[in-house]
């Protein structure tokens, strides 16, 4: 697409298809535009007041230009909108084995956690061709994760997690905005992402000062917020154990079964009154307002990582 | 009957009869669409929090409610004979029943006010002390946000409509109105009945849920 | 008096007391005339400030706050004070018993008041405006503007409530008026276009303001009293909000616009001498863009979280909701063909309105293409495309109405050559201020940025550059239109030689606006190649 001027390219797996779809939409509108400029210039100069020409007689009829209009600008529109929405459900498919890093916004910065513990600030590492996949979670007002070379936006509304996944397809350093407005630094709340090869992310993971892992700082909150307290082996109170959670289906009490998402861990900690576990008591205090959107996330990732480990005894 | 002309833009009383009936039409029609804000919020957030509006809707005076529901309904069958009264040219039983009407009104007010006195004192107002089990305390605040809301919003229409039917009453009882040019009388009605309207299905959806099935 | 000057609504009664306390739908009218005029202004400085601080990328101008509130100011004061009521409180509330053979409007006192209550709900918004400031911007999304925001919201919301009700009372004053007063013989399918387009007009204002209302006042409450509504942090939802704003907010980009189109509509074939082509289909699209305008809202939300099945359904709708507004562009065309054109100042304001209203559509079909939203929306795109619709389109049918009809109301003729020039200006300097912000969305530079990265630099100073050509262009029609009030030539009653009632009476009208009710024979637009009046 290098021949349109003003141009910039695009660097992730699915921004060649969004250009080419700005390439179909711009063909499309030129050509109507066209046309319709063109006849009503024609019109205007033939038909003009004093101009001898024979005017045609009016008395046609106009039913069949409407339904002939009609149908053809319908059926553009429609082809339009099956090809913009084919593409848009693509967006919120993330491959599954993609590399999971949280982001939390707030006021007016930017901050990336990765799974390994390494924190940034207004800037995101990530390795090239690998599917990546955002977590991302607002502290305060909406914000919203965009970053024009990949041709992708999605606002982080706060009391949510919103996810995005993309894979960049060069190395490079790319601009990151808050697209939705949210207060005084609302145009300086921008960042870089930093998209490098394999071999150079490693490099760049281990020279972070990284404290814990981002599953064992959750692992360590699970302690002090005292959910061990029941949710840990050997507890005396009757409540869920959470090993191998993550990613299965959860039957309720209302007799739902719904999949237990981070959506549903997140909900399950801040209000787990309103889905309960089938067969267990509503006795799990409410965490809403007691805890940031770090917190929850660590949390998150914690029990993320007991997914795959055993079951202990009952 | 005092002699009536139809204003200027009109071309007899007829039309001005019929003009105000589909005015106050339109009129409600934007009321209702004024009303669906909170209903929808109330919709979404009785579907996330279903326990919780349940729990709270028990601490509500069913009591006071249903008395209340029944004091309205009664209102708004007097006006209903009122509006069939004036075109009998009886204006002055059209005053009588709008005058009940507005003593059942401000019953309502009054058993109304009653019931915020109690939940003020049990706690239940939002932003003034609420205090509610931990466990449901987020739902329930939800829950008596949209009671206080709605119910005042409510409240208002129905202090305007009390007003509207004693100036109206008083214009019926000096023969102002009849068989001929009812449009005041009508119009003041149907505002009335909408205002009843409104209560009904606010009292289904504040005072009935959690009180029945398991 | 003698008989060179009848007694008009102008001349009945010359105390100031007369004009605060008349229920004469044509004064009126020219109340809102003034109003929104001096609230056009002031929306327009906050945008000159805007673009000049945009013409550097740094924020070298004004503060982060000040361009905050600047953006706010532009917005709510546009959108609301002066969009919003601009076609319909003024030519409509002067056109719509003209055109029908009516003396009044249903209901003049509360016409009145609808005027009382617009002038408080702006005056409230200015004084939160300027003291105390807001920068929620045009929106309020929460929970910024409800729990973040350190500006004057209660007082704004108060005063964009009492304009809504303003609103309502207008709107609902028009349907019962539409329906019920119309000359003998005035069928539905007599009635012109723009009748038509205050009528869909008039169902959007009384169905969706009270949901704007209803939601700034639960926002508001939020704020206020601290209950939660919308609070994230106490189990609500914030994007609740955005659902009810919209639904108000989409609905009323077709209050700006429709009345537009009725303007356009009767002037085309005025100009081309013939009468529109597919009469029923203008009419009936302008009551389907009301209709299907409502089941449309979530496409401002592609991004912010709603589900994709809604996304999907509402660019289906909004795609749908482009075709009735393409069977008008379409018909416009086909007027032209065949005609006997003459471009006199109000046919180049039409034609100004169908290029860039064509430029807006097409734009909007981008913005309704689900992936293609996701990367434009929130960016300059945006800005560019609302602009050539809200303001390309409906300001410009607005100029061609007041100069088309211009002569009924003041009795004067303005100099045609300069609003020849005038409608020029405009459009070339609309055009260079807008598109290249089309381009600066495409760009990827997002909108509401005090500063930004300097390669958008050279599309920001040409869209500056074009601000100063467009606010020259709206200045000239001020001076030219005030002079021609004192100093222009009188006009006669039908100077277009234009075949709708309001021409069959006297300019200005007569207070009552027809000596006897007109009876109605005839389809509307039934025009002849006879030539112009020459109005020179």
């Amino acid at each position: 697409m290098q021949w349109i001027p003003f141009f910039t390219p695009g660097d992730s797996q699915y921004s060649n298809d969004v250009d080419l779809l700005f390439v179909g939409l711009l063909t499309a509108s030129v050509l109507m535009l066209v046309l319709l400029f063109g006849l009503m210039l024609i019109f205007i100069v033939r038909f003009r007041e004093n101009s001898g020409v024979k005017r045609p007689h009016p008395a046609e009829k106009s039913w069949r230009w409407e339904i002939a209009w009609t149908s053809a600008t319908a059926l553009i529109f429609v082809i339009m909108f099956a090809w913009g929405a084919s593409l848009y459900v693509r967006i919120y498919r993330p491959p599954d084995d993609a590399l999971t890093i949280n982001v939390v916004a707030k006021q007016w910065m930017w901050k990336a956690e990765h799974p390994g513990g390494q924190m940034e600030i207004n800037a995101l590492h990530v390795p090239v061709g690998r599917a990546i996949r955002l977590i991302m979670a607002s502290q305060d007002v909406i914000h919203s994760f965009f970053v024009p070379a990949f041709r992708l936006k999605h606002d982080v509304v706060p009391g949510r997690f919103q996810s995005l996944w993309f894979t960049a397809l060069r190395p490079g350093t790319f601009q990151l905005f808050c697209a939705e407005y949210c207060g005084t630094d609302h145009s300086r709340m921008t960042g870089s992402i930093v998209v490098l090869r394999p071999a150079e992310y490693q490099d760049w993971l281990r020279d972070q000062v990284g404290g814990d892992t981002l599953a064992a700082e959750g692992a360590s909150l699970f302690r002090s917020l005292g959910c061990s307290g029941c949710h840990a082996p050997g507890s005396t109170v009757h409540a869920p154990r959470l090993e191998g959670v993550y990613g299965n289906p959860v039957p309720l009490s209302d007799g739902t079964i719904v999949p237990a998402d981070d959506r549903y861990i997140r909900d399950s900690i801040l209000q787990p009154r309103s889905q309960i576990a089938a067969g267990y008591e509503p006795i799990m205090p409410v965490f809403a307002g007691q805890i940031s959107e770090d917190e929850l996330l660590r949390l998150v990732a914690y029990i993320k990582s007991l997914a795959n480990a055993k079951r202990g005894a009952q | 009957m005092v002699e009536m002309h139809p204003e200027m833009q009109f071309s007899d009383l007829g039309q001005q009869q019929e003009i105000a009936r589909l005015g106050i039409w339109v009129f409600l029609a934007t009321e209702i669409l004024f009303f669906g804000g909170p209903l929808l919020l109330y919709t979404v957030y009785r579907g996330a929090y279903a326990q919780g509006f349940a729990a709270a809707a028990r601490h509500t005076d069913i009591l006071i409610g249903t008395a209340n529901t029944f004091i309205l309904l009664t209102s708004s069958f007097l006006v209903a004979w009122a509006t069939e009264a004036i075109k009998k040219d009886d204006g002055r039983l059209t005053a009588l029943l709008f005058g009940a009407a507005v003593f059942l009104g401000l019953v309502f007010l009054g058993l109304k006010g009653m019931e915020y006195s109690n939940e003020y004192h049990e706690q239940l107002i939002p932003g003034f002390g609420f205090a509610f089990a931990e466990a449901e305390r987020n739902a329930a605040l939800l829950f008596f946000t949209f009671y206080f809301i709605t119910t005042i919003l409510h409240a208002i229409h129905l202090m305007i409509g009390i007003v509207l039917l004693i100036v109206i009453a008083r214009h019926a009882a000096k023969g102002r109105y009849g068989a001929g040019y009812n449009a005041p009388v009508f119009v003041s009605a149907l505002y009335w009945h909408f205002i009843d309207l409104v209560w009904i299905v606010l009292f289904a959806l504040i005072y009935l849920p959690g009180r029945s099935g398991p | 008096m003698n008989a060179h000057a009848p007694v008009n609504y102008l001349t009945t009664d010359y105390r100031l007391s007369s004009w605060f306390t008349t229920t004469d739908h044509k004064r009126i009218a020219i109340l809102y005339f003034a109003t929104i005029t001096l609230f056009f202004f002031i929306g327009g400085m906050a945008a000159t400030i805007i673009r000049l601080e945009l013409a550097t990328p740094a924020g070298d101008l004004v503060t982060s706050d000040v361009y905050n509130r600047l953006f706010t100011i532009h917005g709510i004061v546009m959108v609301w004070l002066f969009l919003v009521p601009s076609i319909p409180t003024t030519l409509g509330n002067f056109l719509v018993p003209l055109m029908i053979g009516a003396r009044d409007l249903a209901f003049p006192k509360l016409n009145l008041l609808s005027w009382y209550l617009f002038v408080a709900g702006g005056a409230c918004v200015l004084y939160a405006l300027f003291v105390g400031g807001l920068d929620t911007g045009w929106t309020f999304y929460t929970p910024f503007s409800s729990t973040y925001s350190k500006g004057n919201v209660f007082v704004a919301v108060l005063g964009i409530f009492i304009a809504g009700l303003s609103s309502i009372l207008t709107g609902l004053n028009f349907i019962v008026t539409i329906h019920r007063l119309r000359a003998p013989g005035l069928t539905w399918f007599r009635l012109p276009l723009f009748i038509w387009a205050i009528y869909a007009t008039a169902i959007i204002l009384v169905l969706a303001t009270p949901v704007l209302a209803m939601t700034l006042l639960l926002m508001t409450l939020e704020r206020e009293f601290g209950v939660p509504i919308f609070d994230p942090a106490r189990g609500g939802d914030p994007l609740l909000f955005q659902h009810l704003f919209w639904f108000y907010s989409h609905p009323a980009v077709y209050i700006m616009i429709l009345p537009g189109m009725g303007v356009v509509s009767e002037l085309i074939p005025c100009f081309s001498r013939k009468p529109i082509f597919g009469y029923k289909f203008v009419a009936w699209s302008a009551i389907s863009i009301a209709i299907v305008g409502f089941l449309v809202w979530g496409h401002h939300m592609f991004v912010s979280g709603q589900s994709v099945f809604a996304g999907v359904v509402f660019s289906l709708m909004s795609y749908l909701v482009a075709v009735p507004s393409a069977i008008k562009v379409f018909n416009w065309t086909a007027t032209l063909h065949g005609g006997w054109i003459k471009l006199d100042s109000p046919m180049l304001y039409a034609l100004g309105f169908i290029g860039l209203f064509t430029i807006g559509g097409l734009s909007g079909l981008f913005l309704a293409c689900l992936a293609y939203d996701v990367y434009v929306t929130d960016t300059y795109f945006v800005v560019a495309h609302f602009h050539y619709i809200m303001v390309g389109a409906t300001v410009t049918a607005y100029f061609g109405g007041l100069h088309f009809w211009w002569p009924k109301i003041t009795g004067r003729l303005y100099p045609e050559y300069w609003a020849r020039a005038a409608a020029i200006v405009i459009f070339f300097g609309f055009n260079l201020t807008f598109f290249p912000q089309f381009i600066l969305g495409v760009l990827g530079m997002p909108r509401r940025y005090h500063v930004y990265p300097a390669e958008f630099q050279v599309w920001n100073v040409l869209s500056s550059g074009g601000a100063f050509v467009l606010a020259i262009g709206y200045l000239m029609p001020l001076i030219y239109l005030s002079w021609s009030i004192f100093w222009g030539k009188r006009a006669s009653a039908n100077p277009w030689a234009a075949t709708g009632l309001e021409w069959q009476t006297l300019s200005p009208p007569p207070k009552y606006n027809f000596a006897v009710t007109p009876t109605v024979v005839r389809e509307p637009y039934c025009y002849t190649p006879e030539a112009l009046p020459q109005n020179g």
